[in-house]
């Protein structure tokens, strides 16, 4: 066990709701930063909670500009300390799951691609949930959002996440990974390996959300663990392309164990074929279970063959 | 001082290097290119030091010179039509940021149709977004124009970005001699970029926080304000830099030939030249005709024109956009101006090259027909037309 610095670059009196996994998530990145960086930051959750004016809870110098601009504007900040011959302070860019997956897409791809020396940080929570939890590329299968309702023909988001890590390392980034707020040491490794590389690099934090996921305020963490634990959410990383330090699961859980932890899958318990669709969201799981060989149990992967 | 002829674009291109910005980012987009081609090849001969940004969109174009200005940088970017509407989100959040980016815009029409050639409707539809801008009718005026824009957008009373624009084509892609001053001079005449507010890790501050309605209104007065102290500083930059480089263009609107003119021509850009020549062509028949020429047109030089035009009994005022279900932009501005000051000129719109339709002497001639005739009548009878248009079938 090893002990958190105690330096604070994200201090509280921010306006997140109580049990944010998101505030959790930018308070333990940015301690990873050790505080010589520029940060960038998508409209959103983070943006909005964090500076509410005249008031800041950044401790490290910080802009939001657009919703769809966070990489570009960091891509502009590298290059500005380039040129003036600061290169010892490193940049980082934040956005939330929509900023990231969809509306800033194009420019996210376009600083990986230019090589810039950012590393991106993408907290997940599944939803645009700034604008009240409507549906984004990362939102689940089978999520209950409020423009992905269940209803009679309709069993929620009817497409699967999009898979951003994927797109992260098609770019040829020499570090990516994902992270989760459950596990706070990898977390921190993570975004500090990810800091170091010379080049850009990208992280993504699941950040389970109380308010949108439709869970009590003290489930957090317990519910980021559960998305490790049923192989939903996978921990690795990409070192040069190469998947490198699965965290590997003892007993996988039924994705069942998650679902029903929260709101968004309500529904899916309902009726008698939401039982078909958590088959389907299982069959995500199975798929990363194989895909990254997670399960370091026998029984387990017999299991799930059935 | 020495001549050289060159396109306009590479005027530019000489204008932004002697200004030494640190980061240029930009997309290229007809008729902006030969710009940032030149700029590339400055950067690649080592004769420019900064970096070069290239970028996937223009969108990230203008970000990426959001995060560099607010880093302490000064930056650069170029672009027109399509590309500047969709910087368009940026401009306004620059402005918002007060981060003074300069940009020169080769102006071209916004489709659809598609059409690469000249008019100004991509700059009138940003110029409610708080960005500075300044209309050049030659290659000289707009390679002036781009050094003074760093002096005047980065003074600390202002803090705004500002917009050079150029006709695409007419001035971008023509070759015109011009004089480029030394770059010891631009170092004279433009201090470095250092601005009390940046992103630095010494001193962190949070910028592009969420202004409530309780201060919204203060915020988006001090950009207003900006604006209005704008129409002092402007001026002032303009003749300290004549002074320095022997130039003669000192205000924010230039007047020819209005001293006794009773039909003036009012414009912006490039077809000033033309306006001026057949001015010259209809006094020699007898005609008191002058031109204005508007060099800036945010922030809007309404007191300069409530002056120029006291004594003008009817204005022609050409504009080279529309604003579909209103009137030209530029007459619409005046409009409002020369009313609420209590002036009963008569006033007429002419629009006229649209998507690159040739402005000749000819169509300049016609809207003066038409002026004289409107004036000999008493009567506005017809207050928007368009110029050279064709009739149905033809």
């Amino acid at each position: 066990m090893t002990r958190l610095k105690e330096d604070e670059y994200f201090t509280s009196g921010h306006r997140a709701c109580a049990g944010c996994g998101l505030a959790l998530g930018a308070r333990l990145a940015t301690k990873a930063t050790g505080g010589n960086v520029i940060s960038t930051c998508s409209t959103g959750c983070l943006e909005v909670v964090s500076s509410p004016y005249p008031q800041s809870s950044w401790e490290i110098p910080w802009i939001h500009s657009l919703f769809e601009n966070s990489a570009s504007v960091a891509s502009g900040i590298e290059a500005a300390l380039k040129s003036m011959g600061k290169d010892d302070t490193e940049v980082v860019g934040m956005g939330g799951d929509g900023a990231t997956a969809d509306i800033g897409m194009r420019g996210l791809s376009g600083m990986f691609e230019r090589g810039h020396d950012v590393a991106y940080l993408c907290f997940d929570n599944e939803a645009y949930m700034n604008t009240g939890i409507q549906r984004s590329g990362s939102t689940p299968l089978n999520a209950s959002t409020t423009t992905s309702p269940p209803g009679e023909y309709s069993f929620g988001n009817d497409r699967p996440k999009k898979d951003l890590l994927e797109i992260a390392v098609a770019h040829g980034l020499d570090y990516v990974a994902p992270a989760s707020i459950a596990y706070t040491e990898d977390l921190i490794e993570k975004v500090e390996k990810a800091i170091d590389v010379d080049g850009p690099s990208y992280i993504q934090i699941h950040t389970p959300c109380p308010t949108g996921w439709g869970f009590p305020e003290d489930k957090t963490i317990e519910i980021a663990k559960l998305a490790v634990e049923t192989g939903l959410f996978v921990l690795y990383e990409r070192v040069k392309g190469d998947i490198k330090n699965v965290k590997k699961i003892d007993d996988r859980k039924p994705v069942k164990e998650y679902l029903k932890t929260q709101k968004r899958f309500k529904h899916l318990f309902k009726k008698e074929e939401g039982e078909k669709e958590i088959e389907k969201i299982q069959e995500i799981a199975n798929y990363n279970a194989n895909k990254f060989s997670l399960d370091s149990n026998e029984y387990l992967d017999e299991r799930t063959k059935e | 001082m020495k001549r050289e002829v060159m396109e306009g674009s590479h005027a530019v291109a000489h204008a932004v290097k002697r200004c030494d910005p640190n980061v240029i980012a930009a997309y290229p987009i007809t008729p902006q290119t030969h710009i940032v081609e030149k700029i590339s090849q400055f950067v690649a001969d080592g004769e420019m030091g900064g970096e070069y940004i290239r970028v996937e969109s223009e969108f990230s174009a203008m970000s990426s010179c959001v995060g560099a200005s607010a880093t302490g940088a000064r930056t650069f970017t170029a672009t027109g039509s399509q590309g500047l509407l969709l910087m368009n989100e940026v401009i306004y959040n620059a402005s918002g940021l007060r981060l003074p980016i300069v940009m020169v815009v080769a102006n071209r029409t916004v489709g659809a149709p598609i059409n690469i050639w000249n008019d100004h409707s991509d700059s009138m539809a940003v110029r409610d977004s708080g960005c500075i801008q300044l209309y050049g009718e030659t290659n000289q005026e707009v390679l002036d124009m781009t050094i003074q824009s760093y002096k005047i957008a980065e003074n600390e009373d202002i803090m705004l970005p500002a917009m050079v624009c150029m006709d695409g084509f007419i001035l971008t892609h023509t070759y015109e001699p011009v004089s480029i001053p030394s770059a010891d001079k631009v170092k004279d005449f433009l201090p470095e970029y250092d601005p009390e507010v940046k992103l630095d890790p010494e001193d962190p501050v949070t910028m592009g926080t969420v202004g409530f309605p309780k201060d919204f209104t203060e915020i988006k007065y001090q950009q207003f304000d900006a604006m209005e102290k704008s129409k002092e500083i402007i001026p002032e930059v303009f003749e300290e830099f004549s002074q320095s480089f022997g130039r003669d263009q000192e205000g924010m609107i230039e007047e020819y030939k209005t001293d006794d003119a009773e039909i003036v021509l009012l414009s912006l850009g490039s077809v000033m030249g033309t306006v001026k020549d057949t001015v010259d062509k209809l006094r020699k028949d007898g005609k008191k005709i002058g031109a204005i020429k508007i060099r800036v047109y945010r922030p809007f030089p309404e007191e300069e024109l409530i002056n120029a035009l006291e004594d003008v009994e009817f204005v022609g005022v050409i504009d080279k956009n529309i604003s579909l279900g209103k009137k030209g932009a530029l007459y619409t501005d005046l409009a409002e101006s020369l009313r609420t000051a209590g002036s009963d000129v008569m006033m007429a719109n002419f629009i006229m090259g649209l998507g690159g339709r040739d402005v000749t002497q000819s169509s300049i001639k016609e809207a003066v027909e038409d002026s004289i005739g409107m004036l000999r009548k008493g009567r506005v009878d017809k207050e928007l037309k368009f110029i050279d248009i064709k009739e149905a079938g033809k």
